[in-house]
């Protein structure tokens, strides 16, 4: 009798174990379910301002958009309506290609330095700093060109922001083209050596063209990043009102320059006009950037 | 992983041409241009800002007392920066505070969470994020997102919060240390959801299996698995996020209200170090010059030390990861 009972007992605690056994499955399964909710709203919540910007960016840019807008320059006068930003999209891209001229050679030089003479002592410093001023300062940047360039010569110009521009791009472009020397398969290296060919041959005939689409990619994501740099142009270009094709000596204009100087103001005009130009600045921007990837999915 | 692997071991050239020698070098000289940039960069602002921090010694990081001169060739002004270093250091806070949560539970999110089919666009479009214009932030922020969206909150919390914490009290104005803070912390989100991700993504999937092996739920694993392995990694991530919010210049110089003073609550405004050279830099006479000059040194020596901390953390983890994968 008093064994039955005990069995009895025993049988009903491992069945209520059991039965608690599975409400803290059910639990468990619930703060799962509930935790992978919040992972998805972090998510949601990092995405909502992009749509905020792109909707907003092309709702108010589109209606401020129009054929003048695009083909005249500024208007001296920020509170009238009319005139348009060619003088900055002019000096954006005059500016961007000689910045391109420079960090292009000097990145991808510096690139396959790092790749194809690894044994260097030098490479782990030219690594690790080319991260380090990914990080620098843009409008350090600025000022370092102003004391070295702006005071000394050069005056507020082209050449100026230009350069500044190259030094942003440089550790861009450096560190995009690393990774893709990396890509180009060593059997290549191997097979043109076999051929009796020179390290330079080699780099030149068999490195660079089979790494071309990805350096034009990496190329294209610098410039995507220059051409909407302000703070180094406040400093290096400083901003004109006119078309200016000199190089030197004459401050030159940029559409980010603009944006920042018509958003700052009071004017409804100017306002409706800075946002035709972010939308100018976004659609240059963002074809850019599309368009780099497309090429470096290809390439891959 | 971006990271160097081990340097694959190159073909020897047995002969050595002198135009293999040239072009080495030529090549050396392009690598190197990396190393004297930066110690050019250092050298000739601080040679320029010298007679300020002479004039000002150590009050320049010490004091809020702003009032430039008009000076050719004299120092004349008082040049403390300290409003502007309290500035950039609270809004790069701030919007850590508000991004690494967001950045962690996206890259969770994006690495563990999201079916395979979407995973690339999704992640694609927190990149793209990344290349929107920091002007573009600012005029956004400027015109539309602060007084249409943060200002009622902004008002809410100074009204409710606001009255017992000190700091989170009114009065609001528009434009103030916390709206430059949240759009701060949307433009540095990518940067950190990115090196996270790519971190989180290391995860041996011998050990993601061995976790579903013993029972656990897919929250458990990322809690017992995912998190721990990508702690020093994330860190390094937010690292280099505080990187780039410190040296962000044009959206905060819009948004974080233009006051040369430190404002009692997060709802006043103020301005950052950056901001004070961009906004202040075109009508300055020279002797402003020089000490905008030192404002900019001081913020790089600081956006270098905390880059260069989260390059050798990443670095760490990185090496790190990819050893014990191939296990």
């Amino acid at each position: 009798m008093s064994m039955r009972t005990a069995d009895m007992e025993s049988r009903s605690e491992r069945a209520a174990s059991l039965a608690g056994r599975s409400s803290h499955a059910a639990w468990r399964k619930r703060k799962d379910a509930l935790m992978q909710g919040v992972l998805f709203l972090a998510l949601l919540l990092a995405l909502i301002p992009l749509a905020l910007i792109l909707f907003e960016v092309f709702r108010r840019g589109a209606s401020a958009m129009s054929w003048e807008f695009l083909t005249s320059v500024q208007s001296i006068s920020m509170l009238r309506p009319g005139g348009g930003y060619l003088n900055g999209l002019f000096g954006t891209l005059y500016m961007v290609s000689i910045a391109v001229l420079i960090s292009v050679p000097l990145g991808i030089g510096a690139a396959i330095y790092v790749v194809e003479y690894s044994s260097s002592r030098l490479v782990p410093f030219i690594q690790f700093f080319t991260d380090v001023m990914t990080g620098v300062p843009s409008i350090f940047v600025g000022l370092f060109i102003y004391t070295v360039l702006v005071q000394n010569g050069t005056g507020f110009s082209t050449l100026a922001g230009g350069l500044a521009l190259s030094l942003l791009m440089l550790p861009i472009i450096t560190r995009a083209s690393e990774e893709v020397f990396r890509l180009v398969p060593d059997d290549l290296r191997n097979a043109a050596y076999g051929l009796g060919a020179r390290r330079w041959q080699v780099i030149l005939k068999v490195v660079l063209p089979t790494a071309s689409s990805g350096l034009i990619t990496a190329t294209m994501l610098a410039v995507a990043r220059a051409a909407g740099e302000t703070a180094p142009l406040l400093l290096t270009a400083l901003g004109a009102f006119r078309i200016v094709p000199e190089l030197v000596g004459k401050p030159q204009s940029a559409l980010p320059l603009i944006i920042f100087n018509e958003a700052r103001g009071p004017f409804e005009a100017a306002h409706a006009r800075a946002w035709a130009g972010a939308l100018e600045l976004m659609l240059l921007v963002l074809i850019l950037t599309l368009l780099a990837r497309r090429i470096g999915r290809r390439a891959q | 992983m971006a990271t160097e692997p081990a340097a694959a071991p190159r073909p020897r050239v047995p002969r050595k041409s002198s135009a293999d020698e040239w072009f080495g070098r030529g090549l050396m000289l392009a690598g190197a241009s990396v190393l004297l940039i930066l110690a050019a960069m250092l050298i000739s602002t601080t040679i320029e800002a010298w007679p300020v921090f002479v004039h000002e010694g150590l009050s320049f990081i010490t004091s809020t007392d702003w009032d430039p001169g008009v000076s050719r060739s004299e120092i004349t002004g008082d040049y403390g920066a300290l409003a502007f270093i309290v500035g950039t250091l609270v809004t790069s806070g701030i919007a850590l505070l508000i991004a690494v949560p967001l950045a962690v539970g996206s890259a969770l999110f994006l690495t563990h969470v999201a079916p395979m089919q979407v995973r690339r666009p999704l992640t694609y479009a927190v990149e793209l994020l990344a290349a929107v214009p920091s002007v573009v932030y600012g005029l956004w922020g400027l015109l539309f997102f602060v007084p249409v969206f943060l200002r009622p909150v902004m008002d809410f919390v100074a009204g409710t919060v606001g009255s017992v914490i000190p700091f989170l009290g009114g009065p609001v104005v528009t434009y103030n240390y916390f709206a430059a803070s949240v759009v701060l912390a949307i433009m540095i989100l990518p940067i950190i959801t990115s090196v996270t991700r790519e971190v989180m993504d290391n995860t041996p999937e011998a050990e993601i299996f061995g976790a579903y092996a013993l029972g656990s739920t897919r929250w458990e694993m990322m809690r017992e698995v995912v998190l721990p392995r990508a702690r020093t990694g994330t860190i390094g991530a937010t690292m280099l996020g505080l990187g780039r919010a410190l040296g962000e210049t044009i959206a905060v110089a819009m948004l974080i209200g233009g006051s040369q003073k430190i404002p009692a609550s997060i709802f006043g405004g103020g301005q950052s170090m950056a901001g004070i050279i961009a906004v202040t830099f075109q009508e300055a006479a020279p002797e402003n010059v020089r000490a905008l000059l030192g404002v900019g040194v001081v913020l790089f020596v600081i956006t270098v030390i905390v880059n260069m901390a989260a390059r050798l953390i990443v670095r760490i983890t990185g090496g790190r990861v990819a050893g014990d994968g191939s296990i």
